[in-house]
């Protein structure tokens, strides 16, 4: 049933209980003797804190008592349940993560843990002295998975031991020094060499945002004001900033109320992002330097701004926490019957989690935003208390829409670097990682980012180089407690927390691994589903170009102005600005434009044109528009398994045609250049039937054999109101005429 | 002439390679039955005729190279080659196995071995076999197995490279020449018979002329069994699996009534569709109402099965909604999505009309079907109250899961001529053609529910399917044009007796004469592949493409296969390439092989044809 993944088990003998029920333990305590603990494959400066042998684990594809018995461990990295059976390699999902096998939760990767006791489920809450411990253990998981096992049959001060380790390293606070990267990094010293970042920008060095401004032809500058965080902790060492802004204008409020770059359209606007000043401020100060701020922005009046508030118009972080927290809950589902009774009331409970109207309305804003540069060449600066939240998702998300280049791989990732980790979101409090409630503010900013582009993939696939895998892994590796992508809320708590101050650590700084070093979790094979098939390239004579060149290729779809509106007047516009700033400057901005009113024109003039997955991307928000991510989300839930379809159909065939073209590419070369008959000539796909795959592919794997169609279990339905036409009889003719 | 108006209502295009005669049950044909279960195909019957459709691979190959015609039998007139292989395992086993040439036409097969001398010949009709076999899966050398069981003493075993999934296997083909009867039966046994007892509509005026029963019950027992059934509709065979024998049967209610009146004829004749199939000693019976309206119905003299009449039987009700229910689902649905759409209730929206609800019921019920037969190897029989509404829905879609047959254009035209048309759907009645009565309560969107279902499929299955959206959707606006003749009339005796296959044309001709545009690029055909779809809500959505169309907003999105479209054209052009190597090769080899005298006949390579 489980896989130790290569070398895993030292265990060369045959498994001596599979699939056993509960009752035939009595059998299995007499070899007691026989058993011996199990290690998994500790990675570097990984330690066990504790283990207990004899736990079952339930598969829940039966919803029934049987399971595998095994060894539940837990380490400073992870949690994990070892079987009993000898691997088998078969059964290995075909997606391996080098770092985690199939069975092992990283610590901060918890999300909640269930002890059930004469089947009442009670959440288990850290800091509370345990004493009992529950017979069952159930352990919901941040990426979705559902674990349960039974300690009932384990020697009672094992089974007390990991029920207190788990929940200790899992569920309670610790210190950032505590989370395993520290003590990986210690140990494993990642060679610098071998680590070629590829082409992803890191933007942690003057250069990389020189790049930046180039490609975009942005007219700022950078900055250096705050090197060596002499300003700001929360800023990045270096930034962009329009030429106007000096460094008295950012030491001022300590980088508050500073519009900071983000990219630039071709027509020249640009787009911002600022953090609210404080509240603090007299009036006349604040509005003064507000004002020449505002100014910066549009170049001396060459472009007009729109200020884009954002606490304004989308929900606060504590309703997205709540939203998701209710979303998540529709895919953990214990058994066979909670699937299908959940699935009655699936569209309403869909709706009541609020999460799919948070995608909608994050996109909304988005094509606002997008609006204003592209059809009104209008500059937008986007305004948030602390501009490294939502203002994150609403610029990348802008930015996707507008640059192909941000669809390739290389240029998501270096966006990802340029407005989260430089633009200083707080992944370590968002993301929970150290489980300090008072201090942290929880809540999946991040996630939705990803929930946004994946619902731009899948509305228009071909436009992105990367694919849904690459996402939903992407999703995954947050809850992985080594990237420094996702470990620290700023790069200043990066840099201190890399510094040898740390009294043990003695050599050069802790070098942490980025999470787009992909190769250390999967090898080149895996890595190759991150590559989406169906991308449609640039036209081949742009390769040879250098990627400064790239733009006017890259732009040539952009709306003229001409077509969509007419040519903004400056004098028009400087009112408005004015009017902006005051309103501005008088706290919060309201709701601008009616949304769906105000984008009408460009998703018109954008829709008369045959779409160019090179050019501008619009998302289609109506309700049906919008979708649930079945693949993060229902991948590992059996009853939603697709045998041998699911979205992952179409990328296999496209996989099949490609292998086939390559196959016939070499055999004309070899044909052509020895022309000899006798070669015989098999161009056949290799590799497993595709129609035999589920539809959580690369993530589950289930063999052929094992499949059976899932049958509702609870046909009866919720018709409540129809009675009278469903007693009706089907035709007016009555049956008995027959007769 | 056999082929008459029914192929000319398929649309039988020169250049489909498949059986004319596969629409035949569904027809008006009476000369249908008088060929048996496996006549030797008449050589120079229409059915049969395929025309000389040679690919143009073949052609190319016999007039580049004259060794390559000796390979072929000589043809007989109107027999044509239909498939050919090259390295193909004769197993004999006298000799051992021998390579050859495999070689199958509208009349026999033929195998030839060239490097033998003299040359061994396998030469026999296809009417001769009585039972093609897979043997195991594929071997180690990747080939696959193959054993004919003839009715002449002599069992051939033949062996071939699994090719490429883009062509169909040989011995598909040979199936469907071999035993053209069966070819949307699947496999007819010795247990089923064609009786010609509807020749009149006499017996049931709402099916179609053409039936197959069990082969046990002679003609006089089909009238009781008739007269117990809702307007005689008897339990005929829908479909037959090719390897369990696992049958989907359908009819309508047994007229039990209150009192609990019994049938001997009926239940002998269930009994019979149980027997037909030795893998199993249980029937289900599955019906498809709520179990409160099969009661309800006694009171009208209808009703159910009971289980004490009915040995072995076991009833299953699959609570799928009557007519009515469902046209005021789709009432509501339409309320939702036009002309604007609620955002910010969509979603409960949706859920209120119970529009999906009803989408999963139906396909929970198929899905059940298929289940049944595919793995628990049962046969089933299928019913609601007539047996042409909820019926058809269920058997449709069980075929269309069990049988990879009924996805391609063509079959998946069989399929609505046979399940549909023939079967007596009422579509006058319910779509209500050319009728002001606009609140008819006859009326209800069942075939639209249908070809919902399939969509929904054609979703969690993206490369199953041989036709595309476009497809379905023509399909349903056609429903309602009345430009084609094909959902006119209620009945095939009406349409007969409205000689519409002469004075209308079919939707078929027309969707055939344009097969490009509606085919799935992505489509590949694994045989024997049976699909499962989820009916689970977390998987069913509402086709946007076609009830929401006519929303601005709601641009059909492009379709994903540009880039498939690209990599497909380069794919062609590179077998181009390669045959013109290969041509070169060929010729040059040919010249070289007559200059040294004296040296054996080389094999040719073989030339690898796809699409």
């Amino acid at each position: 049933m489980l896989s130790l993944g290569s070398g895993g088990g030292r265990s060369t003998k045959p498994s001596f209980v599979s699939y056993v029920t509960p009752e035939d333990m009595k059998i299995k305590e007499k070899e007691e003797g026989l058993k011996r603990s199990k290690h998994p494959d500790l990675l570097p400066g990984e330690v066990v804190f504790c283990s207990a042998n004899h736990v079952l684990k339930y598969t829940l594809e039966d919803a029934s008592q049987r399971g595998v018995y095994g060894t539940l461990l837990c380490t400073n990295f992870k949690i994990a349940f070892i079987s009993d059976e000898t691997s088998s390699q078969e059964t290995a999902p075909p997606f391996k993560n080098k770092l985690l096998r199939q069975n092992d939760i990283p610590l901060t990767c918890v999300d909640h843990i269930y002890g059930v006791n004469d089947e009442k489920k009670k959440l288990i809450i850290g800091c509370q002295v345990k004493s009992k411990y529950p017979s069952k253990l159930i352990i919901q998981c941040k990426d979705l998975r559902v674990f349960h096992f039974s300690l009932i049959y384990a020697k009672e001060e094992e089974a007390k031991k990991i029920f207190q380790g788990i929940v200790h390293h899992s569920l309670e606070p610790k210190s950032l020094k505590c989370v395993f990267a520290f003590s990986y990094c210690e140990t494993a010293s990642p060679s610098k060499a071998s680590r070629k970042r590829s082409r992803t920008l890191m933007f942690e060095t003057k250069e990389d945002w020189s790049v930046e401004l180039d490609r975009t032809k942005g007219k700022c500058k950078v900055s250096s004001a705050n090197e060596d965080y002499v300003i700001s902790e929360t800023l990045p060492q270096f930034f962009v900033v329009p030429f106007a802004v000096s460094d008295d204008d950012i030491l001022r409020f300590h980088g508050k109320g500073i519009p900071f770059w983000c990219w630039s359209h071709h027509s020249g606007c640009a787009l911002f992002k600022m953090a609210c000043l404080p509240a603090i401020q007299e009036d006349g100060i604040s509005q003064k330097y507000m004002h020449r701020m505002l100014d910066a922005v549009t170049q001396d009046q060459l472009y007009p701004v729109k200020v884009e508030d954002l606490s304004s118009c989308l929900p606060a972080l504590q309703d997205l926490q709540l939203s998701y927290n209710k979303f998540k809950q529709l895919f953990l589902i214990d058994s066979t019957t909670e699937f299908w009774v959940s699935d009655m009331k699936w569209f309403s409970s869909l709706e009541n989690s609020g999460w799919l109207e948070i995608i909608r309305q994050c996109l909304m804003k988005a094509v606002e935003i997008v609006d204003c540069l592209e059809s009104a060449h209008t500059s937008v600066l986007i305004v948030e208390e602390s501009c490294s939240d939502l203002c994150c998702v609403l610029s990348s998300l802008v930015q996707i829409m507008l640059d192909p280049y941000y669809r390739t791989r290389s240029g998501f990732q270096s966006l990802v670097q340029k407005e989260w980790v430089a633009g200083g979101h707080s992944f370590l409090d968002r993301c929970n990682h150290l489980y300090q409630k008072e201090k942290e503010v929880p809540a999946p900013v991040f996630l939705l980012f990803l929930e946004c582009v994946w619902q731009l993939f899948q509305q228009h696939a071909p436009a992105f180089q990367f694919s849904e895998t690459y996402l939903t892994v992407l999703s995954d590796s947050i809850h992985i407690p080594l990237f420094s992508t996702f470990l620290f809320n700023s790069q200043h708590h990066r840099d201190t927390a890399m510094k040898p101050g740390h009294p043990e650590a003695q050599r050069s700084p802790l070098n942490f691994p980025s999470v787009w070093d992909w190769s250390l979790q999967f090898d080149s094979k895996a890595q190759s589903l991150f590559t989406n098939p169906l991308y449609v390239e640039k036209p081949i004579q742009d390769k040879t170009l250098r990627k400064t060149a790239h733009q006017k290729h890259q732009r040539q779809l952009s709306l003229p102005n001409t077509l969509s509106k007419p040519s903004p007047r400056k004098g028009f516009f400087k009112e408005e600005t004015d009017n902006l700033k005051k309103i501005f400057l008088g706290k919060r901005v309201g709701k601008w434009l009616n949304p769906t009113d105000s984008s009408k024109e460009l998703y018109e003039s954008w829709q008369r044109k045959p779409l160019d997955y090179q050019g501008l991307l619009l998302p289609y928000l109506d309700g049906p528009a919008i979708r649930v991510w079945i693949q993060r989300y229902l991948r590992w839930v059996p009853e939603a398994q697709i045998f041998g379809g699911g979205s992952i159909a179409t990328v296999n065939r496209v996989l099949e045609l490609a292998g086939e073209i390559q196959n016939l590419q070499k055999e004309v070369e070899r044909r052509s250049c020895r022309m000899d008959s006798s070669i015989a000539w098999t161009p056949v796909y290799s590799g497993p039937p595709l129609c035999s795959r589920l539809s959580s592919f690369p993530f589950t794997a289930m063999h052929a054999s094992s499949f059976r169609p899932a049958i509702p279990s609870s046909i009866r339905q919720s018709l409540g109101s129809v009675s009278s036409l469903a007693d009706k009889e089907d035709d007016d003719s009555q049956v008995s005429g027959v007769l | 002439m056999e082929k008459s108006a029914s192929s000319d209502s398929l649309g039988s295009k020169p250049s489909s390679s498949r059986q004319p005669s596969v629409d035949s049950l569904s027809s008006s044909s009476t000369s249908r039955s008088d060929r048996s279960n496996h006549t030797k195909p008449d050589p120079s019957s229409d059915s049969v005729s395929t025309s000389t459709n040679f690919s143009p691979e073949l052609r190319v190959l016999r007039d580049a190279n004259k060794l390559a015609q000796l390979e072929e039998p000589r043809l007989l007139p109107k027999e044509s080659i239909q498939d050919m292989a090259k390295d193909v395992t004769y197993v004999c086993p006298f000799i051992g196995d021998i390579r050859g040439t495999l070689t199958v036409t509208n009349y026999r097969l033929f195998f030839k071995c060239m490097d033998k001398d003299p040359a061994f010949v396998l030469d026999i009709p296809l009417g001769v076999i009585s039972r093609i076999e897979k043997i195991g899966g594929a071997s180690s050398r990747g080939e696959v197995s193959y054993g004919l069981v003839c009715k002449d003493i002599r069992n051939l075993r033949f062996a071939h490279k699994q090719e490429g999934d883009a062509r169909r296997s040989i011995f598909e083909n040979l199936m469907k020449f071999a035993f053209p009867v069966s070819n949307n039966l699947g496999l007819l046994n010795e247990s089923w018979r064609v009786t010609k007892i509807n020749d009149h509509y006499e017996l049931c005026d709402t099916y179609p002329a053409v039936l197959v029963v069990p082969v046990n019950i002679p003609d006089e027992e089909l009238k009781k069994v008739a007269a117990f059934r809702a307007k005689g509709r008897i339990p005929v065979l829908s479909w037959i699996h090719p390897e369990s024998q696992a049958t989907v049967t359908r009819c309508s209610q047994p007229m039990v009534g209150v009192n609990g009146k019994r049938c001997k004829e009926d239940e002998k004749y269930l009994q019979a569709v149980m027997d037909a199939n030795a893998q199993s000693h249980k029937l289900f019976i599955f019906d498809a109402r709520p179990s409160v309206n099969a009661v309800a119905n006694k009171t009208k003299g209808g009703g159910f099965e009971s289980e004490d009449a009915y040995q072995n039987a076991e009833l299953v009700f699959l609570d799928i909604h009557n007519i009515h229910v469902m046209r005021e689902s789709l009432r509501k649905l339409k309320e939702v999505v036009y002309p604007n759409i609620e955002e910010s209730r969509w979603l409960s929206n949706l859920e209120s009309t119970h529009w999906l609800e009803h989408i999963k019921l139906i396909l929970a019920g198929a899905l059940r079907i298929a289940d049944k037969v595919e793995s628990g190897k049962t046969s089933v029989v299928v019913h609601c109250s007539d047996g042409w509404d909820r019926t058809a829905q269920l058997t449709s879609l069980a075929m269309l899961m069990l049988d990879s047959y009924y996805r391609t254009i063509q079959g998946f035209q069989v399929l609505i001529e046979k399940e549909w048309l023939s079967f007596g759907h009422r579509f006058q009645l319910r779509i209500g053609h050319g009728d002001k009565n606009h609140t008819d309560a006859d009326r209800s969107p069942v075939f639209l529910q249908f070809i919902d279902c399939v969509w929904q499929m054609t979703r969690q299955f993206p490369a199953a399917f041989e036709f595309n959206e476009y497809f379905l959707i023509t399909i349903l606006d056609h429903l309602y044009s009345c430009l084609f003749g094909t959902f006119l009339c209620n009945s095939e005796q009406q349409r007969v007796k409205e000689e519409l296959p002469k004075k209308t044309v079919s939707l078929w001709s027309y969707i055939n004469s344009q097969l490009q545009e509606f085919t799935n690029p992505l489509y590949v055909n694994y045989s024997n592949h049976v699909l499962f779809p989820v009916v689970s809500m977390r998987h069913l959505e509402l086709w946007v493409g076609y009830y929401i169309r006519w929303n601005p907003r709601m641009r059909p999105q492009e379709p994903v296969h540009q880039r498939y479209k690209e990599l497909l054209a380069k794919r062609a052009e590179l077998q181009k390439k390669v045959e013109e190597l290969q041509r070169e090769v060929t010729s040059r080899s040919a010249s070289s092989s007559s200059e040294r005298a004296g040296s054996p006949a080389r094999s040719i390579t073989p030339i690898q044809t796809f699409v």
